[in-house]
């Protein structure tokens, strides 16, 4: 294996995560409630998912575990936005500090064990391709679920009538109740849906991208997932590029020290010195790189008026208490 | 069952001062059961954990430490969340306030005349206010979402001190330690009183808490702030810059924060280390709300708060439990709180699912 593919499978891993809670993110905003705890949800899907693995030495009922704690978690969070009405930027933050403590606690006993990876499964044939084999038919089993979310939450949202239901409920929750949608119930979902994404996000950080468990170990991806919803003006696809441009940025920051820059094949000669310019920078800036990322895409996104108008779920982050 | 809400014609105004109590109780209820879950006795827990850091002078000194940042911090935020301007980047205009005052200490050690310190605080001040208008700038110019642009910030204001106290400004004479010379006499904020190491930061909080009151209470400015959040196309008609009104509220609320962050480091840590904060700004949103966004409720609740981190030092070392479950309980407290203040605006009821017979009954009186 070159080292390019060896890169370029990084930053696959790097991606997976912040590409499965940022679709659960979607789903859940696109029915109009937006949950600020994913960086919660993530970390209780990261311990739990350990924890599980360690318990049942099985790292796939961990990942089960995890998605189910992620939704579990999330519905303290639905009860009391949507049931109580309460402030979702707020009760989002609440989620997230409440994640990070509990978390914490519950895996002190975890910190210093070894983990238990999960293991990529080989697809016959299909892994011997060049390249893409490596890249797209040997990875572990999240990575597939990753795509096949991706393909079931763009073919839900905008091919099934739940979908358009969904929708509804968050473009206008009041012309969907007087159609006699059950707003509440469909957020609920929405919110559950997201929360396990966010769970098994979690799951790929301690099982498969860095199998051990780490206090705080998503580290602010459960924000930037927050962030890729709104630079993808709320479409699944544009979340695959900007999960995967996300991984990029993460990985390059990660090995720009360490590389020879000669090694690299596909670098051209005119970016040689502008790559020699980045590696002389001290190692803090090169790991707020991802977080000025983020707010360079937002910037960019956001000047664009005409687009964000657009596609903003039009009751996004606002409670509704239906009149009876 | 099913839970149902149902308007308040006018929100109550005695929930609004019960709210705070009822959801104190409720953490101390969740807090018991999860100290019995850990095995130990809960009412020998609580003991250990709210009222023994009461009960000694110098205890009482490190709470005055811990809530003045909170306080300070909270208040600034308050202006903010008032103002429906999710500013959750404090952390962030902590540190860089904290850096920013830094700046002569570490460079000119030798200075200690009495000009130093209100130049530190003021350099404090505007390194917290220039950080904090980053998030609001953008807000106004291009429309970006500005709880990611200011949390974001936080961590690159970490990386930021992490480098400058490993990298240009490490303590010469330090074994290489990642942290910078230690501040002379002089640039020192001092003790308030000799009895502990409670130092003039906890004057400026209540400085900040009384300022804070009286330009929302008082001023155009404060009334400005209010109906911007609360009703903003109200706001719009008045001729309110609802841009000015986002960019004054992060100034102040960074100037808040900076202040906090330099007399922590000046006096308390007395130098800058990697990790100054035990993340205060965000523990500060917690106060915020439970003080009701309201200076003078954000003092008690800064205090409370202060205490949860205190109490968790306390259990760690008597019962030997994780002091993150001081996180725990301040999580809890913020859901509790937000859960509480439904109340205010609305009446909850249980009613029984509705089967067909129900609706039908409910047709009929529809018919009456």
């Amino acid at each position: 294996m070159g080292l390019t593919e060896a890169i370029l499978l990084t930053i696959f891993t790097a991606a997976t995560p912040l590409l499965i809670a940022s679709l659960g993110e979607l789903v859940s905003e696109r029915s109009g409630v937006l949950n600020l705890g994913v960086e919660g949800m993530m970390i209780m899907g990261a311990i739990s998912g350990f924890a599980f693995a360690q318990i049942t030495g099985s790292p796939y009922l961990g990942a089960v575990s995890a998605i189910l704690v992620g939704s579990l978690f999330s519905m303290l969070f639905a009860f009391l936005t949507i049931t109580l009405v309460a402030n979702q930027v707020a009760t989002g933050l609440a989620l997230t500090i409440l994640g990070l403590g509990v978390s914490g606690l519950w895996g002190e006993s975890y910190i210093g064990v070894a983990g238990i990876k999960m293991e990529p499964i080989v697809i016959p044939v299909l892994s011997q391709l060049p390249v893409v084999g490596k890249l797209l038919f040997s990875q572990d089993l999240i990575f597939y679920s990753s795509i096949a979310l991706l393909v079931g939450v763009t073919w839900f949202l905008f091919r099934s009538r739940t979908g358009l239901v969904l929708r509804a409920v968050g473009d206008s929750h009041h012309s969907a109740h007087a159609l006699g949608i059950s707003v509440i119930k469909t957020r609920y979902l929405a919110v559950a849906f997201g929360g396990g994404c966010a769970g098994l996000a979690g799951a790929h950080l301690s099982l498969v991208y860095t199998p051990q468990w780490v206090e705080n170990m998503s580290a602010g991806r459960g924000w930037i997932a927050l962030a890729l919803v709104v630079f993808a003006s709320w479409r699944p696809l544009r979340i695959l590029a900007g999960a995967y441009l996300f991984g990029a940025i993460t990985i390059a920051q990660l090995h720009i020290q360490a590389i020879d820059l000669r090694d690299i094949e596909f670098l051209p000669s005119a970016l040689f010195s502008l790559a020699e310019l980045i590696k002389a920078m001290p190692s803090q800036a090169l790991s707020a790189l991802p977080y000025l990322a983020t707010i360079i895409v937002l910037v960019i996104i956001s000047g664009n008026r005409r687009l964000t108008l657009m596609n903003t779920p039009a009751s996004l982050g606002k409670g509704f208490v239906p009149d009876r | 069952m099913r839970l149902e809400l149902e308007k308040r014609a006018e929100s109550s105004a005695s929930f609004a001062l019960i709210s705070p109590f009822l959801a104190l109780g409720l953490t101390l209820f969740a807090g018991s059961i999860m100290f019995s879950l850990l095995g130990h006795n809960p009412i020998r827990a609580m003991y250990i954990y709210f009222i023994e850091p009461l009960s000694e002078t110098w205890s009482l000194h490190e709470l005055a430490i811990k809530a003045a940042p909170l306080i300070l911090i909270a208040t600034g935020l308050s202006l903010c969340f008032r103002s429906s301007n999710w500013n959750i980047g404090a952390e962030g205009q902590f540190t860089m306030g904290a850096v920013a005052g830094s700046i002569i200490p570490v460079l000119m050690p030798e200075q200690n005349g009495l000009w130093v310190l209100p130049m530190m605080l003021l350099c404090g001040i505007v390194g917290g206010a220039l950080w904090g208008s980053i998030p609001a700038l953008l807000k106004n110019r291009f429309g970006a979402n500005e709880i990611l642009t200011s949390l974001m910030l936080v961590y690159v204001a970490g990386l930021f001190l992490d480098w400058i106290v490993r990298g240009p400004w490490r303590n010469p004479g330090g074994y290489n330690f990642p942290e910078t010379r230690g501040f002379s006499a002089g640039q020192i904020l001092p003790e308030i009183l000799d009895s502990g190491r409670a130092h003039y930061g906890a004057l400026f909080a209540l400085l900040g808490v009384i300022i804070a009151w009286f330009v929302l209470a008082r001023t155009i400015k404060g009334f400005e702030i209010q109906v911007v959040g609360e009703a903003p196309r109200a706001a719009r008609f008045a001729g309110f810059d609802t841009k000015k009104t986002t960019l004054y509220v992060f100034l102040v609320c960074g100037g808040f924060a900076g202040l906090a962050g330099i007399c922590e480091v000046s006096g308390a840590i007395q130098q800058l280390r990697p990790v100054i904060s035990p993340g205060y700004g965000f523990t500060a949103i917690i106060v915020a709300f439970l003080g009701r966004l309201n200076p003078l409720g954000i003092f008690a609740a800064g205090i409370i708060l202060a205490l949860s981190y205190l109490g968790g030092e306390a259990a760690q070392i008597s019962l030997g439990v994780s002091n993150k479950i001081g996180n725990v309980f301040q999580g809890l407290l913020l859901f509790f709180v937000l859960a509480c203040d439904t109340l205010i605006h609305y009446r909850l009821k249980l009613v029984p699912t509705r089967d067909g017979a129900g609706i039908a009954q409910e047709a009929t009186h529809g018919a009456d």
